[in-house]
C-alpha cells in the first residue's frame, strides 16, 4: 500500500476543512497539509447554505446578546464556554472572508449588511443574498488555490483512522477512480466531514451528507454526543425537500394556515405581528424547534393544506414585491419555479418541515480537540457544542469558521508538543487490517442484503420512530431495527465489481456510517427521558434539569448497540430558564 | 401533477477494466412528471442496476456535480426536467472531457486551468482584519456580482467548440473568475491574471459563439466577460505599444 506522509491529514473539504487548512498553511508554509474529500471540495454541501452568518459587527449589538440568543435558543445544552469563545471570534472570521472577496451583501454606504434570523434579538446575520453558504464554501477554496503547500487529495474516502500509542497518527482512504488504498501517515488529524442527514428520507441534505466523519471517529473510540437532537428545518419544498432559507421570513415572509391564520401565535410566539414588518425574535422569527413543532400540531389538528406530497402549511412572500424577492431571496425563487411551478412573487409556496442539521456529533472540547490525542473536529460533524439542543440559523456557518481555524491550531499545538517516534510497523498493520476489511466487502458473494433495501429500511425507521415528536415505545423499536440493520449489513454483497469509480461501494460504505450514527440518535433518544429544543418526547414532555441537564455521550461497539454516558453541560452566567418568544407581547 | 410515464432512458456505459469502448443501455423507468433526469438515474440505481457510476449531490443545483450531455446538450441532471422531454431520453457524460467511468468524467484539466487564473482576491491595499471590511457599494458589488455565480460545473466547457479543438483553451469558467476578481473594487491583481488569460491559449483562443453562455444554469455569461476581457487586454496593448509612457 502506498503511504502518503504529511504532517496534518483533515478529512472533508467543507467550509470548516478548508478554513483549518488555509489556518494551518498561514501558520507555517513548511507544514504539509493532506486535504482529502470524497468530493471536490466546492461540491461539499456548505454550498446548499442559503441565508447567512452570524456575526456581532453592528453597533446596536453586542456580544452578550449573541451568547443569550444562542444558550437560550439551544434550550440551554450549550457549553457556555464553548459559546463565548465561539461568539467572540465570529465577527473576526466573518470580516477576514471579507478580506478574501467573499461578496457579502451591503449597505448603501458600502458596509456590510445584516439581516434579521429567527430567535436572534439583533440583525446580525452576514449574507450574500441568499447564496451564502455558496460564496462562502467558494471564497475559501479559491483562497486554499495561494497556498502550495496544501495538497488535496480530491475523491478520496477515508474508511479508517489510524491510532497507536494512544494517539491518532494517521488514516487509510480509498482512492475513488482506482480503487487502491492510501495510509496517509500524519501526527495530526482533523475531521470536518460534515453531517448524517441522509439517516433520513426527507432531507435538505445532499446525496453526500452521510455521517462519514462521525463513523469514522466513533469507529476509534471517540464517543458520539447528543446524537438524539436533530433539527427539522420548518421550510422544505414539499416534494423534494428542497430548503428555503429562513431568511423568507427574516425579509417579512409569514406563514399560514390552511384558514390563513398566522398559527404560530396559537404556540407561544404570538400577539401577530402586523405583516411584512417582521419582529425579532417572535412569530415567524422564532426559533426553527418551535416552528416545526408548531407545523406538527397543525397538522394534527387538520389545519393543514393537502397536496400531493403530503399536508403542508403556507408560506407566503407576495408582499414583499418581485423587487426585494429579487434581491434579497433570487435562489429561493428560482427554486419554487423550477421544483414546484410555482412563483413567490404570485402565491404562497406551501411548505413543511424537513430534517436539516445534526447538532450532535464528535465530542470535542472547545480547543476541538476529541479525547483521543491528535485527533480533531469541526463543523457539522463535531460537537463543541455551541448549538445545544436546538442551533439557531447562521450560527453554523460561522462554526465551521471558528472551529475550522480553532482545530488547526489545537493540531499544531499538538505536533510542536514533542511526540514520540511512530511505530511504522504498527501502523502499516493497522491499515492493512483497514485493506483487508473493504476488500471482504468488495469481494463477498451471494449476500442476501443490498445498499438500497437496508437504506430504504433505516430511513423508513427513523423517519416513523425518531421525527420531531417521539415516544419510548418508538424509539425502543427503532433502536431494535437500527441494530437488526447493523446485523444484516453482513450480509450485503455489492453487485458493481469492479475497481474503478465504484459507487456501489462508495454507498455501501456510506450506509455503514449512516448506521452507526442512526444508532446512536436513537438511542440517545430513548434513553433522554425529557423534552429539551429539538429532542420531544410526548411521554416526557417537560424539560428536566434535574437529570438532563447533561450531554449524552454514546461509544461504539462493533456487535452490540452502543454504551450512553453523560457529561454536565458547562454553565458559566446563564442559568436554565424559559424560553420566551413571545417578544412581541412586550 | 404526479402523472407517471414510462421513459426509455439510454445511457453511455463504459467500464475501462472490461469495455474496449463506450456502450449504449437502455433501462425502462417509470418517471414522474415532476422529476428530474437525476431522479430517473438514481431510480436506476436503486431499483434496476447498481453499478451504473455518475456523481451528484445537491439536488437543487448549486453543487455542481451532475453535469451531463441530455440529448446532445450539456445539462445538470437535476434540472434537466423530464417533462420537457419525450419517451426516449439519452444521457452521455460531459462533452470534451475523457471518460473515467459511465458518466463520470476526468476534470483535472478544468481545475487546473481554473487554478491558474489565480482565482482570489490579491488585495490592492494592505489592511488588518482589526481595521474592518473593504467598503464595497452595491453598485461595486453588481458590476462582478454575476460572475461570482459560476458554480463550477463545466457545461460551459462541454458546450465550447474551441475547448474541443484546441484543449490548451483556458475556456469559459476560468476567464470569468478572473475577470469576477478583476472587476471587484478590493482587487489589485490584474497585471498578474492578466498573463495567464491574455497569452495564446487565453481570452484570444474564444471565437465568441457565445454556446458558453447558453448552456450556463446560473445565467454567468461567461461569454460576456471574455468580450470584456478582449478589449480591455486590446486597449492594454495599445497602451503599451502606442503609448508607452502611460503604462503603470
Amino acid at each position: 500500500m502506498e503511504i502518503i506522509q504529511t504532517d496534518i491529514a483533515i478529512v472533508g473539504a467543507g467550509g470548516a476543512g478548508l478554513r483549518a487548512a488555509i489556518a494551518l498553511a498561514e501558520a507555517d508554509p513548511k507544514l504539509r497539509i493532506a486535504l482529502i474529500s470524497k468530493v471536490y471540495p466546492m461540491r461539499s454541501h456548505t454550498c446548499a447554505a442559503e441565508g447567512g452568518a452570524a456575526g456581532v459587527i453592528k453597533s446596536d449589538d453586542s456580544l452578550d446578546l449573541h451568547f443569550g440568543d444562542t444558550v437560550g435558543g439551544g434550550d440551554w445544552l450549550c457549553d457556555q464556554n464553548a459559546v463565548e469563545y465561539f461568539i467572540n471570534e465570529a465577527p473576526k472570521e466573518l470580516m477576514q472572508l471579507e478580506h478574501w472577496g467573499c461578496p457579502w451583501s451591503r449597505e448603501p454606504d458600502g458596509s456590510v449588511a445584516v439581516r434579521p434570523f429567527g430567535g436572534m434579538k439583533i440583525k446580525r446575520t452576514w449574507f450574500a443574498a441568499d447564496k451564502s453558504g455558496f460564496h462562502i464554501l467558494h471564497t475559501l477554496f479559491q483562497t486554499s488555490l495561494k497556498y502550495p503547500s496544501i495538497q488535496r487529495f480530491d475523491e478520496y474516502y477515508a474508511t479508517d483512522l489510524l491510532v497507536d500509542d494512544g494517539r491518532c497518527q494517521g488514516l487509510t482512504a480509498l482512492e475513488i477512480r482506482s480503487g487502491e488504498m492510501r495510509q496517509f501517515q500524519a501526527k495530526a488529524v482533523i475531521i470536518a466531514a460534515g453531517g448524517a442527514g441522509k439517516m433520513f428520507p426527507f432531507t435538505t441534505n445532499g446525496a453526500i451528507k452521510t455521517g462519514d466523519g462521525m463513523a469514522l471517529a466513533y469507529r476509534a473510540g471517540v464517543p458520539l454526543k447528543d446524537m438524539e437532537f436533530v433539527q427539522y428545518h420548518p421550510t422544505g419544498l414539499p416534494n423534494n425537500g428542497i430548503l428555503l432559507t429562513e431568511g423568507c421570513r427574516g425579509e417579512g415572509g409569514i406563514l399560514v394556515n390552511k384558514d390563513g391564520r398566522r398559527y404560530l401565535q396559537d404556540y407561544g410566539m404570538g400577539p401577530e405581528t402586523p405583516v411584512g414588518q417582521p419582529v425579532l425574535k417572535t412569530m415567524e422569527l422564532g426559533p426553527r424547534d418551535r416552528l416545526s413543532q408548531s407545523f406538527w400540531h397543525e397538522q394534527r389538528k387538520g389545519n393543514t393544506v393537502s397536496t400531493p406530497w403530503g399536508d403542508c402549511v403556507l408560506l407566503d412572500m407576495r408582499h414583499l414585491g418581485e423587487k426585494k424577492i429579487n434581491e434579497r431571496l433570487p435562489l429561493v425563487r428560482d427554486l419554487c419555479i423550477s421544483y414546484l411551478n410555482m412563483d413567490p412573487v404570485k402565491e404562497p409556496i406551501p411548505i413543511r418541515p424537513v430534517v436539516h442539521y445534526c447538532m450532535g456529533g464528535i465530542h470535542t472540547d472547545i480547543k476541538a480537540a476529541t479525547p483521543v490525542p491528535g485527533l480533531f473536529a469541526a463543523g457539522e460533524c463535531a460537537c463543541v457544542s455551541i448549538n445545544g439542543a436546538n442551533r439557531l440559523g447562521s450560527n453554523s456557518l460561522t462554526e465551521l469558521l471558528v472551529f475550522g481555524r480553532r482545530a488547526a491550531l489545537s493540531a499544531i499545538e499538538h505536533i510542536q508538543s514533542g511526540l514520540s517516534n511512530s511505530n511504522d510497523g504498527a501502523l502499516a498493520a493497522q491499515a492493512k487490517n483497514s485493506e483487508d476489511r473493504i476488500r471482504a466487502l468488495f469481494d463477498k458473494r451471494d449476500g442476501t442484503e443490498t445498499v438500497a433495501g437496508l437504506r430504504k429500511e433505516m430511513m423508513a425507521t427513523m423517519e416513523e420512530n425518531a421525527g420531531i415528536y417521539r415516544t419510548g415505545e418508538e424509539l425502543a423499536r427503532a433502536c431494535e431495527k437500527v441494530s437488526e440493520l447493523r446485523q444484516r449489513y453482513a450480509n450485503l454483497a455489492l453487485t458493481d465489481k469492479s475497481k474503478v469509480f465504484n459507487t456501489d461501494l462508495m454507498q455501501a460504505l456510506e450506509l455503514n456510517s449512516m448506521l452507526d450514527c442512526a444508532e446512536a440518535v436513537a438511542v440517545g433518544a430513548r434513553d433522554r427521558k425529557e423534552s429539551r429544543g429539538a429532542h420531544q418526547r410526548l411521554d416526557f414532555t417537560a424539560r428536566d434539569d434535574q437529570n438532563f441537564l447533561k450531554h449524552t455521550l454514546t461509544y461504539y461497539h462493533p456487535k452490540e448497540p452502543p454504551r450512553v454516558e453523560y457529561l454536565d453541560v458547562v454553565i458559566t452566567k446563564s442559568q436554565p430558564g424559559v424560553r420566551d418568544y413571545s417578544g412581541a407581547k412586550k | 401533477m404526479s402523472e407517471e410515464r414510462q421513459i426509455q432512458l439510454e445511457v453511455l456505459r463504459y467500464n475501462p477494466e472490461t469495455d474496449l469502448e463506450p456502450r449504449f443501455q437502455t433501462y425502462s423507468v417509470p418517471c414522474v412528471n415532476e422529476w428530474v433526469v437525476l431522479d430517473a438515474l438514481n431510480y436506476v440505481k436503486e431499483n434496476l442496476d447498481p453499478t451504473l457510476s455518475y456523481r451528484w449531490s445537491c439536488h437543487m443545483a448549486v453543487c455542481g456535480s451532475c453535469g451531463y450531455m441530455i440529448n446532445g446538450e450539456p445539462k445538470l441532471g437535476c434540472k434537466a426536467f423530464i417533462h420537457e422531454y419525450g419517451d426516449h431520453i439519452r444521457v452521455e457524460p460531459l462533452a470534451h472531457f475523457p471518460i473515467e467511468r459511465d458518466l463520470v468524467t476526468v476534470v483535472e484539466d478544468f481545475i487546473t486551468k481554473f487554478s491558474s487564473v489565480k482565482p482570489y482576491l490579491i488585495p490592492k491595499e494592505d489592511k488588518p482584519i482589526s481595521a474592518g471590511e473593504f467598503k464595497q457599494t452595491p453598485a461595486q458589488l453588481m458590476k462582478f456580482k454575476q460572475y461570482t455565480l459560476c458554480i463550477n460545473c463545466m457545461l460551459c466547457y462541454a458546450a465550447c467548440p474551441q475547448y474541443g479543438l484546441v484543449p490548451e483553451f483556458l475556456g469559459p469558467a476560468a476567464i470569468s473568475m478572473a475577470h469576477r476578481y478583476n472587476q471587484d473594487s478590493r482587487d489589485g491583481g490584474r497585471d498578474q491574471r492578466q498573463e495567464v488569460i491574455a497569452s495564446h491559449e487565453g481570452v484570444w483562443e474564444c471565437s465568441f459563439v457565445g454556446a458558453c453562455s447558453e448552456v450556463c444554469p446560473k445565467h454567468v455569461d461567461p461569454a460576456g466577460a471574455l468580450q470584456q476581457v478582449k478589449v480591455a487586454s486590446t486597449i492594454d496593448w495599445y497602451k503599451e505599444h502606442l503609448m508607452p509612457w502611460s503604462k503603470k
